[in-house]
């Protein structure tokens, strides 16, 4: 059985003109020790998917349908219930480790705070469980690092801190949105290799919210792309990004640099842009941008395809026809 | 920009020069010659003001006669080039000689010690309320926002800000001593009451000191109406200050990350979020402490409150040079030591401000 299993997940939000869908009818699963790579381009319902699961949506923001995880429906929780999965069931690490720390507390405070609240654990007990942390995220000097605050440390050093956070209560799922954007390439590196490890030692699940296709190639088990708050193709890491078959999937990958298929030496790029919030076209909303799109995209909904058992694509265009044939010419 | 190399960075909490006894030193000194800066300044002001204080205090008969208008003059060294007196002033400020007031013909150093300790015994009962009720309100505010009790607290903390005090004074003095009867009169005791030995001149504390619990009580019942009536404003300005800045901190993503973690609400916000807060809540506090100092003259004339702000009125009105800096210097030292501690309190609150040098 899957750890988390979301069916026909909707996110709406309150914007200035009313209310808008963020996410539309989202379904997909997280298997046990998997690690699940979301891409997609900003404004696409990742951070929203993600913050659904954890019952964070901004101020007015509602989510329906439905969020299985480890065997019981989870968004139906009261406010309690969601704080005794927050950090003890699902933890979450974020995008910006400049922000996401708190300036004024030390890390040792940060490290321990929620532990002591789940577990009941001693000041004694959690200092050690924080030592022992920042050594599996490889902080040096653990000891002294836990009397600092967080402006002592860099970026990346700060993800590892914001990591080992969230570890602290031995969740099942680890949500990752954007975590290495915010830092230098030589870092990210370091960071992707963490997360692995941290799979491979804990059989820990990991959601990894993205929109850098070239992160999840190395770290995911299985990628699922979205645009304008729907799944638009998913499938087996390597499968995807070798045979993408969504219109969508292939402009991001052809995008991807010295990926390029027309000129090697200019950057490609997929004419237009993401639609904003409350105002996703109709039909598929990727037909104002598709350059196979006809006339029927703009009304049907696009289905669902499964291509294989574990690549399906959401597209209203046959895509055994036209798409294969454009795509290898 | 700082490092990203991914090392720790090497910088240790300082032990010396930029370290907390410093930093007090650098301020204390800081805070003494800006109240320097306010003699000139005041002392200027009270030149520039067109108006004769010899006019002012002098009857009418008595201004007719040169004699005894040159004597005046004499006595207050008024007959003296501008700069002299100024020199003077400092330097006999320095031995803690304010002059002497031309109204009373006491010392000014003495009038400040009587009505002085009367102005901030309610002031600090003001701000003591202000700081609770205000705080208190701005986060419950802020946690129910949009809600009911949220859009109850805005309408009264901006009828807080817009009431004008001396309307205040007068209403809560109508209806609570006139119509209801639950406050005593006007004063800081019952007419013909025998104030506590001095020993600060804050009339509960000496009260206690003294051992006399009735006095203590008789001066706090008088004391709470104006203190009341002074904390409203504070109380107004310190909700809205504490809503807008804890909502603002609200946003941020570490307030995001510490509900991720699962922390009860209570956690959340007293930790996390009123933390930080606070730091611009204090700015607000301290200027709003200040301006009470203002709201004084008004209040203590409606309550007939022996206070500051009675007697910086009547200098104020009878042209009393020497009293008019002399109350000057008292709230410009005010202004200043709320400043200090503010500033204190700053580096005690955020770390970073003790990291950095």
């Amino acid at each position: 059985m899957n750890l988390l299993t979301v069916e026909n997940l909707t996110v709406t939000l309150a914007t200035g003109s009313g209310e808008a869908q963020a996410v539309r009818n989202l379904s997909f699963n997280v298997g046990r020790g998997e690690i699940l790579g979301v891409a997609g381009e900003s404004g696409s319902g990742k951070t929203m998917t993600a913050l659904s699961m954890l019952g964070l949506l901004p101020y007015k923001g509602k989510a329906s349908g439905s969020i299985m995880f480890d065997g019981r429906e989870i968004l139906t929780s009261t406010k309690r219930e969601y704080r005794d999965i927050r950090g003890k069931e699902i933890a979450m690490i974020f995008q910006d480790p400049m922000t996401s720390l708190h300036p004024m507390l030390t890390v040792e405070v940060q490290l321990t705070e929620h532990l002591r609240h789940h577990r009941k654990v001693s000041k004694a007990a959690a200092r050690n469980s924080a030592l022992e942390l920042l050594a599996t995220v490889k902080i040096p000097e653990p000891a002294a690092a836990l009397s600092a605050h967080p402006s002592q440390f860099s970026g990346g050093m700060r993800q590892r801190i914001a990591i080992a956070m969230a570890l602290a209560c031995e969740p099942k799922l680890l949500i990752a949105d954007e975590p290495t954007t915010a830092l230098d390439v030589t870092v990210q590196a370091g960071i992707l290799k963490l997360l692995h490890q941290l799979r491979t030692d804990r059989n820990l699940s990991v959601m990894v919210i993205t929109h850098d296709l070239g992160v999840l190639s190395s770290l995911t088990d299985r990628i699922m792309i979205m645009y304008a708050g729907s799944e638009v193709e998913s499938g087996a890491t390597s499968d995807l990004l070798k045979n993408p078959r969504h219109p969508y999937t292939k402009g991001l990958i052809a995008a991807l640099p010295g990926n390029s298929e027309v000129n090697s030496k200019n950057l490609l790029s997929i004419d237009g842009m993401p639609p904003e919030l409350g105002n996703f076209p109709t039909g598929c909303a990727f037909h104002t941008r598709c350059k196979f799109a006809k006339a029927s995209c703009k009304e049907t909904l696009p289905e669902v395809l499964n291509l294989t058992s574990n690549h399906r694509i959401f597209c209203p265009v046959n895509p055994f026809s036209e798409l294969s044939n454009s795509g290898s010419n | 920009m700082r490092p990203v190399s991914g090392e720790r960075k090497t910088r240790k909490r300082p032990l010396s020069g930029t370290g907390f006894a410093p930093f007090i030193i650098r301020r204390l000194l800081t805070s003494i010659i800006l109240v320097f800066g306010v003699t000139f300044i005041a002392f200027s002001i009270t030149q520039l003001v067109p108006g004769d204080p010899v006019a002012a205090n002098l009857g009418q008969s008595a201004y007719s006669d040169p004699e005894i208008v040159a004597a005046f003059e004499k006595e207050f060294g008024l007959d003296q080039p501008v700069p002299v007196q100024y020199l003077r002033y400092v330097t006999n400020l320095l031995q803690g000689d304010f002059g002497v007031s031309l109204s009373s013909k006491r010392p000014v150093a003495e009038d400040l010690k009587e009505y002085f300790p009367a102005t901030l015994e309610i002031a600090l009962i003001a701000v003591f309320l202000a700081l609770i009720v205000g705080l208190l309100l701005g986060i419950i505010s802020a946690v129910t926002r949009d809600r009911l009790p949220d859009q109850i607290i805005r309408v009264f903390s901006l009828t807080g800000v817009s009431m004008p005090a001396f309307w205040t004074a007068l209403t809560a003095f109508y209806i609570f001593f006139f119509v209801l009867g639950w406050a005593p009169g006007t004063g800081r005791l019952e007419p013909g009451g025998e104030p506590p030995p001095t020993v600060t001149g804050l009339f509960t504390i000496d009260a206690l000191i003294a051992g006399d619990f009735s006095t203590f009580r008789q001066a706090f019942s008088y004391l709470l109406l104006p203190a009341i009536v002074l904390a409203i404003y504070a109380v107004g300005v310190l909700t809205r200050f504490t809503r807008a800045s804890m909502l603002e901190i609200l946003g941020n993503d570490y307030v995001r990350a510490a509900r991720a973690k699962g922390l009860p609400e209570f956690t959340v916000i007293t930790r996390h979020v009123l933390r930080p807060a606070l730091l611009s809540i204090i700015t607000v506090a301290g200027v709003a402490f200040s301006s009470l100092l203002a709201g004084s003259v008004l209040v203590e004339n409606v309550f007939s409150w022996p206070g500051l702000g009675q007697y910086a009125y009547r200098a104020a009105v009878g042209l009393d040079l020497p009293g008019i800096m002399g109350v000057s210097m008292v709230v410009a030292t005010v202004y200043i030591t709320m400043n200090l501690i503010v500033d204190i309190l700053y580096r005690i609150i955020d770390p970073q401000m003790r990291d950095s040098a």
